[in-house]
């Protein structure tokens, strides 16, 4: 029951924020769904399948275009296959998608000063670890050579 | 019935946890001899009982039940008998039993092995006995799977069908008996601290505990892997997924640990570093089942969450780390520390593997609640997948697998680097031709993947010029095998991920009865789509005749599954493997016409990676065996009056 009620109201509130959130120049269907599934040039299909999992499916869990069965995601695989036909660069391709639905769908979050200790961090963290560690194997030899007379 | 005796043993096992806990903290302290015996009691007691309570659920399931609410919410009469037992565990409540009864299995085996004496055993079971009693108020209070159902229905609703399958029924056992395993490590690490026997009796006491469940998180984390490979039909093997970083986050750091763990049992190095990887990589366990159970992460393996539960974890979470850390930062620093050893020992390289994984787990961390934390803090979306993962965790175990090979091959304290590198010639040698070779003759062309080869040739090699040397090959220790098949199996992996993600070949069409489409070398004719019925579904399968060269070789079924008691569609794949390369078929949608959309893949060297985890499962069951003949062995020597090692 209390589930039902979240999802009433969170249709509702997508009702309600939807003409917020909709950039107003931007009609309001998938544009472009009526490319094709699968490329039969393998160079292009292989570009597509490159650019799919660069993105995220926006309405399921955890999973890229690549690999989503949702609508949503076929509708945009087939977009990026058309784009790709029509000549598109992978920047364009990436550039619209950001456009219409933010950084959320790029499975590379770019980078960015409110990113930067996501994308320095982990550098940062094996840069300290190994200057504790170096610390560490000093004093160790230093005891050995204190302990040999 | 059955629910009243499972509720009241679930009770009792809660009174018995909480008397368990006292009692064997008290039965640290040096005299306490009755206290100890009393802690010993009350372990055995709540195995006793959580395993009856667990009994009954199990009854329940199997006899449908649905007068309880969770048989009725998550069971029907028409499933088949392996997924009604599988599936007390395939929801939350049931879950939360199953943990219980792991850390009952746990606990009761700290109690009868008494490992590492009397006080830390006693000590080890207090602080297990307060996580028993945390998690069994959590289950009685919040998830409690007893509750009964009035008027009881006749069908119930039936198990989510993504979870009616072999490899997810195994995965979340051993994902637990992992968790819980750590949760012993963490208790004797803790107790090592309170009785202030911080030496390196801890580490060897825990270390079967920790090996099993090191064993069990990677056999879990290969199952989750090899499930999602052929159940969710798009051929992928990992996803950076949050639930799939849960799971990563405490295998790293256990690793981390099990290698820290041998420098402080064999020359007292890095004693207090060693507590700390217990704590953490418990703590991990901790905060990934929270991120899963509360419902704060969203994921495809998610399937039970409620935001109520998430805040009791969270407390748990808070006193459970935030307690060990207190004690580590005030007992710690007492220690007496200070190894002596020379840089190149493998003293040394153990340092450097764990700071690799350490930033490993680190990454993994950061990846997983950066999106949360930023969301929190102003809103913004970002999401993190796996190019992330690719541009900063690859390189970090890049880097840990090249200086791999060197850190058997150096002593403890002081090693011979020269001799080491003159002894690897062969397997650099072996690494240069793999690389040759690969760049050579693989199309399409990859460097990127040819290093990747190259890479795990070297590690591979490393390990087996061992077996070689090795003579006769039943000289060579268990210790040992243990490294070699561990080591080896990454190298396995590692050519696993490397083949399928650089030379997969896919293809998709629309096929009506009687046509055919080309997958790599395979030819693939659409005979029919016929229904087939199930014990609980509908299926459409496809008959497709696969033929190479012209020669026929197999005929395949990929299905379309429909569970009409859930309305849930789920596909079920057909591959078809040769050990070297995968076949990989997965049926679409209909189309008009009687047209199907057939999706094929050929995957090379797929199931490499789930053999890779199988050896690294195998090194630590050859390392186990080792403790528990060492353990033998050590009683011997120990009533000769010989001092151990």
């Amino acid at each position: 029951m209390r589930r039902w009620i979240a999802a009433l109201a969170l249709a509702l509130f997508s009702v309600l924020a939807a003409p917020a959130l909709a950039n107003p120049h931007l009609p309001p269907q998938i544009e472009d769904r009526d490319g094709p599934e699968h490329l039969a040039n393998p160079v292009l299909e292989a570009r597509a399948v490159a650019l799919q999992k660069q993105f995220r499916c926006v309405v399921c869990q955890g999973e890229s275009l690549n690999e989503s069965n949702a609508p949503l995601a076929a509708d945009l695989r087939r977009l990026i296959r058309k784009r790709i036909l029509e000549g598109q660069s992978n920047r364009q391709i990436t550039a619209y998608l950001v456009s219409r639905y933010g950084d959320f769908i790029l499975m590379k979050p770019p980078l960015m000063p409110q990113t930067y200790a996501l994308w320095f961090g982990p550098a940062f963290i094996l840069l300290v670890a190994a200057g504790v560690a170096g610390a560490v194997v000093l004093k160790a030899r230093r005891r050995v050579q204190g302990a040999a007379p | 019935m059955t629910g009243e005796l499972g509720q009241l043993a679930l009770t009792l096992s809660m009174a018995l946890a909480l008397v368990q806990s006292i009692s064997g903290l008290v039965g640290a302290r040096p005299n306490a001899v009755r206290a100890r015996a009393m802690a010993s009691g009350a372990a055995l007691g709540f195995f006793v009982f959580i395993a009856l309570a667990f009994g009954c659920l199990t009854y329940a399931a199997v006899t449908n039940d649905f007068s309880l609410l969770n048989i009725a919410q998550n069971s029907a009469v028409n499933k088949p008998l392996l997924y009604k037992i599988t599936g007390v565990w395939g929801d939350h409540e049931g879950s939360m039993l199953l943990w219980l009864l792991v850390l009952g299995i746990f606990t009761a085996a700290m109690t009868v092995l008494q490992r590492g004496g009397e006080r830390l055993t006693s000590a080890a079971l207090g602080v297990q006995g307060l996580l028993a009693l945390a998690f069994a108020v959590f289950t009685l209070f919040t998830s409690n799977p007893f509750l009964r159902l009035d008027p009881p229905p006749f069908q119930g609703n039936g198990l989510n069908p993504l979870l009616q399958d072999p490899g997810l029924a195994l995965h979340p056992p051993m994902l637990y008996i992992g968790y819980v395993g750590l949760s012993a490590t963490f208790s004797y690490a803790a107790a090592a601290l309170i009785t202030k026997l911080a030496d390196a009796a801890w580490a060897r006491a825990a270390r079967p505990f920790m090996l099993a469940a090191w064993i069990a998180l990677t056999l879990g984390i290969t199952l989750g892997s090899w499930w999602a490979y052929y159940e969710l039909g798009w051929g992928g093997f990992w996803f950076w997924d949050p639930v799939e970083n849960a799971a990563l986050m405490p295998w790293l750091l256990a690793t981390a640990l099990l290698h820290s763990a041998l420098a402080t049992e064999r020359t007292g190095a890095f004693k207090t570093w060693t507590l700390l990887l217990a704590i953490g990589g418990f703590s991990l366990s901790l905060i990934g089942t929270f991120l899963v159970r509360s419902g704060i992460l969203s994921s495809v393996h998610s399937f039970a969450t409620d935001p109520e539960r998430g805040s009791y974890i969270l407390m748990m979470l808070v006193l459970a780390i935030g307690g060990a850390l207190a004690l580590f930062a005030w007992r710690a620093p007492q220690m007496e520390g200070g190894a002596e050893f020379e840089a190149a020992s493998r003293d040394t390289t153990l340092l450097i593997n764990n700071v690799f994984l350490v930033a490993a787990t680190a990454t993994v961390f950061i990846g997983t609640l950066y999106p949360l934390a930023l969301q929190a803090y102003n809103g913004a979306k970002i999401s993190v997948g796996p190019p992330y993962y690719a541009i900063t965790f690859a390189p970090i175990f890049v880097a840990m697998m090249a200086l791999l090979p060197f850190g058997p091959r150096l002593g403890w304290r002081r090693g011979n680097l020269r001799e080491a590198v003159r002894t690897l010639l062969p397997a650099m040698a072996m690494a240069g031709v793999a690389f040759v070779v690969v760049l050579v003759m693989v199309a399409p062309r990859s460097v990127a993947a040819a290093g990747a080869f190259a890479l795990a040739v070297w590690v591979m090699c490393s390990s087996v010029l061992d077996l070689v040397k090795a003579r006769p090959i039943r000289a060579l220790p268990l210790a040992r095998w243990a490294s070699v098949l561990a080591h080896f199996g990454l190298g396995v992996t590692l050519i696993g991920i490397t083949g399928t993600t650089v030379w997969r070949v896919s293809a998709l069409e629309v096929l009506g009865p009687g046509q055919s489409m080309k997958v790599g070398g395979y030819t693939l004719t659409l005979k029919r789509v016929e229904r087939v019925r199930g014990d609980n579904f509908v299926a459409e399968r496809a008959i497709v005749d696969v033929s190479r060269g012209g020669s026929h070789i197999a005929t395949m079924g990929p299905e379309q599954r429909n569970f009409p008691l859930q309305r849930v569609a789920t596909s079920d794949t057909a591959i078809r493997t040769t050990g070297l390369s995968d076949l990989y078929l997965a049926l679409g949608d209909p189309r008009s016409g009687g047209r199907w959309t057939l999706r094929a893949y050929e995957n090379p060297l797929a199931p490499w990676i789930w053999f890779g985890g199988g050896f690294m499962a195998l090194g630590g069951l050859a390392s186990l065996a080792t403790r528990l003949r060492r353990r033998a062995t050590v009683a011997m020597t120990e009533a000769q009056g010989v001092p151990a090692e």
